[in-house]
């Protein structure tokens, strides 16, 4: 099984079209990765569906980074 | 047409009988059928189980995949089809010319697979898991917008819908709006991808469509005997037509002039054509009108044809009106023997190829004619093509709703 890291790249990559070296833990969305404000809201969606759970609106607004998005993957896999 | 005069110097294609100007074309003129099976779903159960699908077609060598993705295939074969016919004219868009280039491409259903797809999502997982992307991957005027911004083309952006007759009527509004002097330089045409499950379920439940299901290549038989329908079909047209002058400044290639256009309603049935193509008869005239020219001086009709009992006799009803006793010289064929209905598509590769068959006098055929019905006799050039020169040609597309549309090209001298 892949790490959580792993699996959360692959995700921005097939989203986002960018390449795997680029989705850097700092990387954001929008600034370095060309994703507009509709990119970002099925780059949740797809989270969503790896993870297989929900993050609501308030949440998802506040992931902006592809280590932010690790991260509420992490706290929330684990509760 | 009054004012500016516009002519053809770029053509782009996706067809079932290829995606490039000059296979397409020559397919067309040695009588190649693109029909076959439908293989992008399982058609089990339905009563129609083929059509004209796009075969060999890369949208990566067009778009990035991860923008391909939030498109509908129609808006795909649309960008290709308009690609393809900016690099055919040799244009170039520049700050200068931005805001004089325009773009009108429509399509006569738009994103039906997206809407299926979008709403099984909503079926099987909720209202949360409906994609951002769902409406502009599916509406209409998104093969313009897309546009638009891919080619940073800032003039008017707009998608006409009117069925079948989408395409035509894109085609003939944006030479006014050119003629006018809204824009110097259009992109126009229709895209469609109506191969779908609920598409093809729907026109085969309206008794539109052929089920000559053991014989796909055999299906679309405009005016034979044997006709039982139409074919569905699958792609793109679109032209570059441009300001005379517009286009003698930068050297392009000219293919012809759009001479003349007409429009007309029924006012009859939502899918029937009026009595005696009386609809389709007012529309040629007003084509014909506008061109300021006598039915003598047309060599060539690419007829709407579809290969349905009633629309093709109103069709031959409609010419026979139209042009009196030339009608029976005149020589007239339905491309879509080949292609099948490319619906809201179809006047966009029929306008393209009507405007080859004036470059090369070269008149396509119509194939699977074996015998046309008793009292239809026109020349339909059954089967095989015919090199005869054509000094001009008309275009024809009839939809649903009783909207027509005529445009007519003719070759321009010098």
């Amino acid at each position: 099984m892949s790490s959580i890291e792993e699996r959360v790249k692959k995700i921005v990559v097939e989203q986002l079209g960018v390449k795997e070296e680029e989705v850097t833990a700092e990387a954001s969305f929008v600034d370095d990765l060309g994703a507009d404000s509709l990119d970002t809201v099925e780059l949740v969606m797809a989270l969503e569906e790896e993870f297989e759970c929900e993050i609501p609106d308030e949440e998802a607004e506040k992931i902006t980074t592809v280590q932010q998005a690790m991260d509420y993957i992490n706290t929330h896999l684990e509760s | 047409m009054n004012g500016r005069r516009v002519v053809v110097t770029g053509l782009g294609i996706v067809s079932p009988v290829g995606n490039r100007v000059d296979t397409a074309w020559q397919a067309i003129c040695n009588g190649e059928s693109g029909i076959g099976p439908i293989e992008r779903f399982d058609t089990e159960g339905f009563p129609v189980r083929f059509g004209g699908e796009i075969r060999g077609f890369d949208v990566e060598a067009y778009l990035p995949r991860k923008d391909a993705r939030k498109m509908d295939p129609f808006i795909h074969y649309g960008i290709a089809a308009a690609m393809d016919a900016k690099a055919d004219a040799g244009l170039e868009i520049t700050a200068e010319n931005a805001e004089r280039v325009g773009v009108s491409v429509g399509s006569g259903i738009g994103g039906i697979h997206s809407i299926e797809e979008g709403h099984k999502s909503y079926l099987q997982s909720g209202p949360r898991k409906i994609s951002p992307f769902f409406i502009p991957s599916a509406i209409i005027n998104m093969v313009s917008g897309n546009l638009s911004i891919l080619l940073g083309a800032k003039g008017p952006n707009l998608a006409t819908v009117t069925a079948c007759t989408s395409a035509t009527h894109n085609l003939g509004l944006s030479a006014r709006l050119i003629a006018y002097g809204d824009a110097d330089v259009m992109f126009a045409g229709g895209a469609e991808f109506g191969t779908t499950p609920t598409g093809l379920g729907g026109f085969a439940a309206a008794r539109a469509l052929s089920t000559r299901n053991d014989d796909p290549a055999a299906a679309s038989r405009p005016w034979d005997q044997d006709r039982d329908g139409f074919v569905l079909g699958d792609g793109a047209g679109v032209l570059i037509l441009e300001e005379l002058e517009h286009a003698r400044r930068r050297g392009a290639t000219i293919y012809a002039e759009l001479a003349g256009f007409g429009m007309s309603g029924d006012a009859n049935h939502m899918t029937l054509p009026a009595d005696d193509g009386e609809g389709a008869r007012r529309c040629m005239d007003a084509a014909l009108n506008d061109a300021a020219m006598n039915p003598d001086e047309i060599d060539y009709i690419n007829a709407h044809g579809t290969s349905t009992k009633a629309g093709d006799r109103a069709e031959v009803q409609a010419v026979v009106g139209s042009f009196g006793e030339r009608a029976h010289q005149l020589p007239m064929s339905s491309t879509k023997s080949m292609t099948g209905h490319l619906l809201g598509a179809a006047g966009g590769i029929e306008a393209l190829f009507t405007v080859l068959a004036l470059r090369d006098g070269v008149v396509p055929p119509t194939i699977n004619l074996d015998a046309p019905d008793d009292d239809l006799q026109m020349e339909f050039v059954a089967k095989t093509a015919q090199e005869r020169p054509i000094r001009a040609a008309l275009s024809n597309s009839f939809g649903f709703g009783g909207t027509n549309g005529t445009v007519i090209f003719r070759a321009v001298e010098g």
